[in-house]
């Protein structure tokens, strides 16, 4: 895999990028948007089929639904890195008068967005309705999600698994960050999540596990397994192993960091275990 | 006053089933969803012609929200059909977050508004449905009167790019506006002329209106009549016309009158011309199981509720 230098440097410029952001305004989310730097990274670098610039309706080319908006930053650099707009713009996350609201929007035009998301629970079904209109202009790219953990607490995502399995949407690749955290703590104790693989298989999905999802090459290769089971009648969840906070050891295996930015000090220690690559913004 | 004969009564939603019929044979990127109240909404033939456009969610209406707003990507016209209740307070934030400030093309098309769903009871009888859409930024709300209107609309809606609420009823009802006339959404119509008082009236409550007009006529009363079909946006330039001519209002809608019609044409009036007014509308309460006619009085919404109210906002003059 050649490119997988490349990639291995956009994944430390975009951890930069996010507690940048993040510590610039004193808040958002870096927690959980750390956690899926590998994945994110990876899906719009290597995995996903886009056509040059944006549009709306996506026609011909794979899309992707960030249910779990509040991890925002790591979404907003990975579409700047990749040419969605200006890196520059990174500047703006959470101002006045920015397109990077706190959390993603088509409200304000920025390229790259094609849902807002926030309010949990509801990127599922809306990716199904995209994927029934590609099936309905017979187009043959893929449709892919991205949720929290936690957020399948959200019923409305129960409402979107039985849907999808039933009427077979097989274009549908859903992803669930399986940090095992939460605002108020462990999922586990704030509300057991049980045996997600168990859950879904029963719902009728082909699901995928990805053990090591802070891991690039595993995640590459781990969906690379779950697009090949894509067109066979099934819709395909990937259970993303990750751990909330990777690439800084102060912010990993706990829930505190999932909406706090660091201060001056936690910055600098943070971004020297990240060093610069491709270039800040 | 301008007489209207009714055609023969029929029910709004199958003017809607009727409209939706229409535009699958005329708009190949109109597509339908339903959580499980097909034949309520009068759905078949659409389905029947155009079985590959049609999604059949379940009962799960936050889902169906959430793919309408997804089928808007990639180029669909989503209608989606499900009881007003349902199609509001049940997913107010799905359709807040994927609908409205995402800016997407769903068309809620929301049957059994209101009492006259009858029997079912409160748990169904939404009466604050209006209140809800119209407070999201961006999105249209209609109530058409008729069967004939309520195809116009259905069909009309389909041209119009943005977000929309489409209320209609269960009983059958009047159907008096003319079956060629097309619908202009927020366009108030002028139904007759009068220069005592104003009348403007939404949905079921037009007809009544036209009733009430009518046996004020007799007592020597000149109402003007008007149908706002839409509430937002709202023709305040139609309604400010009539209140300077006749110096005070009466507003008639199925709803709330906290958060309906009335309160909008009150809030228009307020900051242009403020004029005398009277609300006809449910008064702050839940309904209960009972026919369409039976709730319709006891709630005080029908023809001699709105001439009451006339008598009343006269003297306030």
């Amino acid at each position: 895999m050649p490119k997988l230098q490349e990639l291995q440097d956009l994944t430390v410029q975009v951890r930069r990028d996010i507690l940048r952001m993040v510590h610039k305004v004193n808040s958002g989310h870096p927690g959980g948007s750390l956690g899926c730097t590998e994945f994110m990274v990876a899906l719009y670098n290597e995995l996903m089929e886009l056509k040059e610039g944006f549009d709306m309706d996506g026609k011909d080319e794979d899309l992707f639904f960030l249910s779990n908006g509040h991890i925002s930053p790591v979404f907003y650099s990975v579409l700047a890195r990749k040419g969605y707009f200006p890196v520059d713009e990174l500047n703006t996350f959470r101002l006045i008068d920015s397109r990077l609201q706190g959390h993603p929007t088509t409200h304000e035009g920025l390229p790259g967005v094609r849902i807002a998301s926030g309010s949990l629970g509801q990127g599922m079904s809306v990716a199904l309705g995209a994927a029934q209109a590609k099936k309905l202009n017979k187009d043959s790219k893929l449709v892919y999600t991205l949720h929290g953990d936690g957020e399948l607490q959200e019923g409305q995502n129960w409402e979107a698994i039985m849907y999808a399995a039933g009427n077979k949407v097989d274009n549908l690749i859903s992803t669930i960050d399986y940090n095992g955290q939460q605002i108020d703590g462990a999922t586990e104790d704030v509300l057991p999540l049980g045996n997600l693989r168990k859950k879904f298989e029963a719902f009728g999905w082909d699901v995928v596990d990805i053990k090591e999802g802070n891991n690039l090459e595993a995640v590459i290769n781990g969906m690379k397994e779950a697009k090949s089971r894509t067109g066979k009648g099934k819709p395909v969840c990937v259970l993303l192993h990750t751990v909330m906070g990777n690439g800084v050891d102060f912010m990993m295996h706990t829930h505190a960091w999932h909406g706090k930015a660091p201060n001056d000090e936690q910055l600098e220690n943070a971004l020297s275990q990240n060093p610069e690559t491709i270039g800040d913004y | 006053m301008k007489k209207y004969i009714d055609q023969g009564k029929n029910d709004t939603r199958s003017g809607f089933g009727a409209g939706l019929a229409e535009l699958g044979r005329s708009n190949p990127n109109v597509v339908a969803l339903c959580a499980d109240l097909v034949g309520s909404l009068k759905m078949e033939k659409f389905i029947e012609e155009n079985p590959e456009r049609f999604f059949q969610i379940g009962i799960a209406e936050a889902n169906m929200m959430g793919i309408a707003a997804g089928l808007t990507i990639g180029g669909k016209i989503p209608f989606t059909g499900t009881f007003a209740n349902f199609s509001t307070g049940r997913v107010y934030d799905q359709i807040r977050q994927s609908i409205a400030y995402s800016g997407k093309n769903v068309k809620i098309c929301a049957s059994h508004a209101g009492v006259t769903l009858g029997e079912d009871g409160a748990t169904h009888q939404i009466l604050e449905d209006i209140g809800m859409m119209k407070m999201l930024p961006g999105m249209t709300v209609i109530n058409p009167c008729d069967y004939n209107q309520t195809k116009a609309a259905t069909i009309a809606i389909a041209e119009h790019e943005g977000p929309v609420y489409l209320r209609f009823g269960r009983p059958k009802v009047a159907n008096f506006t003319p079956v060629d006339q097309k619908f202009e959404i927020g366009k108030a119509l002028m139904l007759s002329e009068g220069t005592d008082v104003t009348i403007v009236a939404t949905g079921h409550l037009v007809w009544e209106a036209l009733i009430a007009a009518e046996s004020l006529e007799k007592q020597g009363i000149s109402a003007e009549v008007i149908n706002i079909h839409t509430i937002k946006p709202f023709d305040g330039e139609a309604v400010l016309k009539s209140v300077k001519k006749t110096g005070c209002i009466v507003s008639a809608e199925e709803h709330n009158y906290l958060g309906g019609l009335g309160e909008t044409v009150a809030g228009y009036l307020a900051t242009t011309l403020p004029t005398p007014q009277e609300f006809v509308g449910t008064k702050d309460t839940f309904g209960e199981s009972g026919t369409p006619e039976e709730l319709m009085s006891k709630y005080g919404l029908d023809n001699k509720a709105i001439e009451k109210a006339v008598l009343k906002v006269l003297k306030r003059k």
